[in-house]
């Protein structure tokens, strides 16, 4: 009887440990580029996610940190480096240019205005609809850092975390679909 | 005929783009009862792909899929 019981708890704890291992429905995704149709690009799969019935979350990090920075705030009291880099890097999702084609913003601004014509939602349209849908967004501290960031100039959104490594690894570990973008 | 099915929504989804066809059905399909049907009206030409793809994913059931020109019409029932 004694036996019968060690192995029912063996079996049961063998259960648990699958269990951890067994991927949720989710999206984890790292989005590095900071480019229009980059970040375009992983707003749509991750929207998508969320009308599939995943939850999706986004990991940002290095050039894709600026784009969530906010137009309208300013901070101050940065280092000269931390003032170069937030000058020259793009201050939001309206100041983000393409990839390819850039033509000195040319090619941007065409983009732009083909996405309106074709009724393609522009990016700021996109981060609203992630909002609404319950994406989440990491922004990865130490490129915030690196370029001198301040979590005061970021976005207003409502299921915004930051975070490192160890937190896109545990959401990519528990998720289904991971993607570097 | 399919048609004769009764709708409880209709979702006028003309000239959105991908994501929009399927972001605005996942919500639709949520605000009427299970087994009741709604219908989606789309023109993008992926959602012929992407609506089927999403209904195998969620189980919602793609009763009906019909073609006109470049509209494009489905007819979901919820099931969960």
């Amino acid at each position: 009887m004694e036996q019968l019981q060690e192995q029912i708890d063996a079996v049961k704890s063998q259960i648990e440990g699958m269990q951890n291992k067994t991927p949720e429905n989710k999206l984890a995704m790292v989005v590095f580029s900071g480019s229009l149709d980059k970040v375009l690009a992983a707003l749509v799969i991750a929207t998508g996610a969320v009308a599939m019935g995943m939850d999706a979350v986004l990991f940002f990090t290095f050039w894709g940190t600026p784009v969530l920075r906010d137009k309208k705030k300013n901070v101050k009291g940065k280092d000269l480096m931390g003032n170069m880099f937030g000058t020259m890097l793009p201050k939001g999702a309206t100041d983000v240019q393409l990839s390819q084609m850039k033509m000195g913003g040319l090619g941007t601004a065409m983009m732009k205005s083909l996405m309106k014509k074709k009724n393609v939602a522009s990016l700021e349209e996109m981060f609203g609809l992630a909002e609404e849908l319950g994406v989440r967004i990491v922004i990865c501290e130490m490129s915030m850092d690196l370029m001198g960031f301040k979590r005061e100039e970021m976005i207003d959104y409502e299921h915004l975390e930051f975070g490192g490594v160890a937190k896109f690894l545990e959401e990519a570990g528990t998720s289904k679909v991971q993607l570097f973008v | 005929m399919a048609d004769e099915m009764k709708i409880s929504k209709t979702l006028d989804l003309k000239g959105l783009a991908c994501p929009m066809p399927v972001v605005k059905i996942s919500k639709g399909i949520k605000e009427v009862e299970v087994g009741e049907v709604v219908e989606a009206l789309t023109t993008d030409p992926g959602s012929l792909t992407d609506v089927p793809a999403w209904g195998r994913t969620t189980g919602h059931e793609i009763v009906e899929t019909s073609q006109d020109g470049e509209n494009i019409r489905f007819l979901i029932k919820r099931t969960s």
